[in-house]
C-alpha cells in the first residue's frame, strides 16, 4: 500500500493557487513586508510564524484585501488580486477577534455570507445545517454569540468563515483565544475540516507548537521577511540559519570555528577543550565562525564517559526543568558553555539517577547537530 | 439599616422634589378659579380641623377635566405637540446620527476635541441661544441677507414665526441629546465586524445598513426618546419662533396660567401632559434596562 505524500511545493507542474511576487508593503517608513517572493499551494495548511510585528498578519491582510501591496503583485489561481475589492474575493478570513455579529443569531451568523450572494433561501438552509453539522453546532444554532461558550464561539466564526466555500481560508491566530486544552483538540479539529472541505488554509500564529501541528508547511518570519518555508519537520531538524533554530523548539547553541575533517568539521569551541564533530552539506572555509544548534532531545545524559560517542563533553547540573513526562537538565561546562539535555522520564521521580551539582557526561552523535554559518 | 439609610436619601428627593409638587398641582387641578389670593379655592384650613378637612376634599371635583373636552383647543394642541415632537426628533436624528457617525470614526486625538464642540453650547443660556436665532431667521435676519447677498433669492423667505422656525430651534437645542448615545454607541463598534461583512460579501453601504445601524439601534432609540420627551412640553422655542399658527401645549399650559390666570385649568393641562409622557418615559426605561442587560 504506498500512498502519496501531499508535497505539490517539489513538484514543478503544479501551479500555486497563490503567489506572491516581489511584494513589498510600506507604512510610511516602515517596512511590512520586503520584497517577498513565494507560493502557496491548492489544499495546503499553510502557517505564517513569527513575533508581533513581524508582517504576518501584513500578509493575510493583503490576501484578504484590507491592505494592497505597495509594490509587486499577489497572484490567486494565476489573476492580480489587487484591483478586487475584499467583498468580491473568494477569499474568507477568521478573524483573531472572531467578529460575530452580536445581534444576530449563530444560524444568521452562518447565513450572512451566503445571503448576500443573494442564494435561494432553500440553499441557505441546507448550507448552514451542513456547516452546523461539521463543527458540531446543531444545538446552538438560535443563541446569540453572547450565549455560547467561547469554543463554541470559535466554531461559529470558523462556519461562517468557510460557508460560502472559499478557495483560501484564512484564520488569524484562531486559537488564540481558548485555553491551552481546548486548544489542542481544536488543532485537531481544525486540520480534520480542512481536509475534509478541501480548503486551502493559512494560518498566521505565533505560536510554534500551532504551527508545527497543524501546518504542512510553515513560513519563519522576521522583520517583514520569510526566513524558512517549509514542512514542520525539516523547520525543526534543518533550520537554515540560528534565528529559525532558535524561534523554533528548545535549542543549544555553541559558537566555534569549523576546520574540515573527513566528511565532516571539527569544531573549536573553547580553547584547551576537544573540538565537537559534526558532519553538514554546506560547506566551510577552515577557521569560519560557525554555530552549532543541538535539539537537547538528542543529547544523552550518562554518569560514565560513554563508549565511541562522537562528542562527549564532562558538565555539571546546574538546573532540571521537570515537566512530568520529561525533564530538562542544564548542564553547565568547565568553559561556562550551557547545554540543555531532555530526558524522557520513565522512570518515578523518586528514582531518578541525576540531581543538581552532578558531574555528568553529555554525549551526542556526529549527525545529531546543525551546523549554521555565523 | 445602612441600606436603608442609603436608598432612603435618593427616595427622600424623589418625594420631596417630584411626588409632593405633582400632588399639589394635581389637587390645584381639582380646585374651582377664584379670584384670590391664590387664585383658587378650596384651601386648606388646618384650624378648621378634621371637619375642614372634609368639606376640603367635598369641593374637589372633576370639572377642569371635563372642561378639557368641551374645547377643541385642548386635544389639537397636543396632538399637533405630539406631531411636531415626532418631526422633530426624525430631523434631529437625520441631521445627528452623521455628526455622532464622523466623531466616531474621527481619529483618537480629535475625539475629546469634537465632543467639547458638541457640549460647548449648554455652557451659554437657553433662552439666549434661542433668541439668537431670532436674529438669525428674521426677515431681515443674517440668513436672508446672506442668501440675498450671494443671489440665490431675490426676495426674503419667512422663516421667523412659522413651524420651520420651531423644527430649526427643536433641532438646534436637542441635537447633543441626539449625539451624545449614538456616538458612544458607535464609538464601541468593533472596527473588524465591518471588516468581518465585507469579508463576507457586504459593499460599505450594505455593511452599514447591516451591521452599524443594528448596533447602534439602542443609542438611536435612546436619543430619539430624550428629544421626543422634552419636546412635547416645549415653551421656549414655539413661543419665541413660532408663529400665531404654532400650537403647541407647553404654549397653552403657559397661556391658561399667566395671561388667564386660571391656575386649575393650567393644572389640568400639565397633569395630562404628564399622562400623555408617561408612556414614552416607560419606554425609554425599558430600552436602558435592556442595554444594561445586553452590555451585563
Amino acid at each position: 500500500m504506498s500512498q502519496t505524500v501531499f508535497a505539490p511545493w517539489n513538484d514543478p507542474d503544479v501551479k500555486p493557487l497563490i503567489q506572491f511576487k516581489n511584494v513589498t508593503k510600506r507604512f510610511g517608513d516602515f517596512i511590512a513586508i520586503d520584497n517577498q517572493s513565494f507560493d502557496i499551494y491548492a489544499q495546503e495548511f499553510f502557517a505564517l510564524l513569527g513575533p508581533s510585528g513581524c508582517g504576518k498578519t501584513t500578509m493575510m491582510r493583503m490576501l484578504a484585501g484590507f491592505e494592497k501591496p505597495t509594490e509587486g503583485t499577489i497572484l490567486l489561481a494565476g489573476q492580480d488580486i489587487a484591483p478586487i475589492p475584499p467583498n468580491k474575493r473568494a477569499v474568507n478570513m477568521m478573524f483573531q477577534s472572531y467578529a460575530l455579529f452580536p445581534h444576530l443569531s449563530v444560524w444568521d451568523n452562518i447565513a450572512f455570507g451566503l445571503k448576500r450572494d443573494r442564494m435561494a433561501t432553500d440553499a441557505i438552509a441546507a448550507r448552514v445545517e451542513e456547516m452546523l453539522k461539521l463543527t458540531r453546532l446543531e444545538k446552538f444554532a438560535k443563541r446569540k454569540p453572547h450565549q455560547i461558550s467561547g469554543g463554541q464561539r470559535q466554531r461559529v466564526a470558523l462556519a461562517r468563515s468557510l460557508a460560502k466555500a472559499p478557495k483560501l481560508l484564512l484564520l488569524d491566530e484562531p486559537l488564540g483565544a481558548l485555553d491551552a486544552k481546548l486548544r489542542q483538540d481544536t488543532q485537531f479539529e481544525l486540520m480534520d475540516i480542512q481536509e475534509k472541505t478541501g480548503t486551502t488554509f493559512v494560518i498566521v500564529t505565533h505560536d510554534q507548537e500551532e504551527a508545527m501541528t497543524v501546518a504542512s508547511r510553515v513560513a519563519v518570519m522576521d522583520h517583514g521577511r520569510i526566513i524558512q518555508a517549509d514542512t514542520p519537520a525539516r523547520i525543526y531538524e534543518m533550520p537554515n540559519c540560528v534565528y529559525v533554530a532558535d524561534f523554533i523548539g528548545d535549542v543549544t547553541i555553541i559558537e566555534g570555528r569549523a576546520t574540515k575533517s573527513g566528511d565532516g568539521y571539527d569544531i573549536a569551541y573553547a580553547e584547551g577543550q576537544p573540538t565537537l564533530r559534526a558532519t553538514t552539506d554546506k560547506s566551510f572555509e577552515n577557521g569560519q565562525t560557525c554555530h552549532l544548534a543541538i535539539r537537547p532531545e538528542k543529547v544523552t545524559i550518562t554518569a560514565e564517559r560513554p563508549e565511541g560517542a562522537a562528542n562527549a563533553v564532562q558538565g555539571k547540573i546546574l538546573d532540571i526543568a521537570y515537566l512530568g513526562n520529561l525533564s530538562t537538565y542544564h548542564v553547565e561546562l568547565p568553559t561556562g558553555q550551557i547545554i540543555k539535555s531532555q530526558i524522557a522520564n520513565t522512570r518515578r521521580l523518586s528514582r531518578r539517577n541525576f540531581t543538581w551539582e552532578d558531574t555528568v557526561w553529555l554525549s551526542w552523535t556526529e549527525t545529531a547537530g546543525v551546523l549554521l554559518e555565523g | 439599616m445602612r441600606r436603608f439609610a442609603l436608598i432612603a436619601v435618593p427616595y427622600f428627593w424623589l418625594l420631596a422634589l417630584f411626588l409632593v409638587p405633582f400632588l399639589i398641582v394635581l389637587k390645584i387641578s381639582l380646585s374651582d378659579i377664584a379670584l384670590a389670593i391664590p387664585p383658587y379655592t378650596p384651601t386648606l384650613d388646618f384650624s378648621a380641623g378634621w371637619e375642614g378637612f372634609k368639606a376640603f376634599l367635598g369641593a374637589l371635583d372633576l370639572e377642569n377635566f371635563e372642561f378639557l373636552t368641551t374645547d377643541d383647543l385642548y386635544w389639537k394642541a397636543y396632538l399637533s405637540s405630539l406631531q411636531i415632537a415626532f418631526i422633530a426628533t426624525v430631523a434631529t436624528l437625520i441631521v445627528g446620527y452623521p455628526i455622532a457617525y464622523g466623531m466616531a470614526n474621527a481619529p483618537d486625538h480629535w475625539r475629546p476635541t469634537l465632543m467639547m464642540l458638541v457640549i460647548l453650547p449648554f455652557w451659554t443660556s437657553f433662552l439666549i441661544r434661542v433668541y439668537a436665532w431670532v436674529g438669525i431667521l428674521s426677515t431681515e435676519g443674517y440668513l436672508n441677507q446672506f442668501l440675498l447677498g450671494i443671489g440665490v433669492i431675490s426676495e426674503p423667505l419667512t422663516i421667523l414665526n412659522t413651524n420651520t422656525a420651531v423644527y430649526i430651534g427643536i433641532v438646534y437645542t436637542y441635537l447633543p441629546f441626539m449625539i451624545l448615545p449614538i456616538y458612544s454607541a458607535l464609538e464601541r463598534l468593533d472596527a473588524s465586524l465591518l471588516e468581518a461583512a465585507e469579508d463576507l460579501g457586504c459593499s460599505r453601504i450594505t455593511a452599514f445598513w447591516l451591521v452599524t445601524v443594528p448596533l447602534s439601534k439602542n443609542g438611536i432609540i435612546a436619543g430619539c426618546f430624550l428629544v421626543f420627551i422634552p419636546t412635547i412640553g416645549e415653551f421656549v422655542i414655539p413661543s419665541l419662533l413660532g408663529g400665531s399658527k404654532t400650537l403647541m401645549i407647553g404654549k397653552v399650559l403657559w397661556e391658561e396660567f399667566f395671561n388667564n390666570r386660571d391656575w386649575p385649568v393650567a393644572s389640568a393641562v400639565a397633569v395630562i401632559l404628564l399622562l400623555i409622557l408617561i408612556i414614552p418615559i416607560i419606554l425609554f426605561q425599558r430600552n436602558e434596562q435592556k442595554q444594561r442587560e445586553a452590555d451585563g
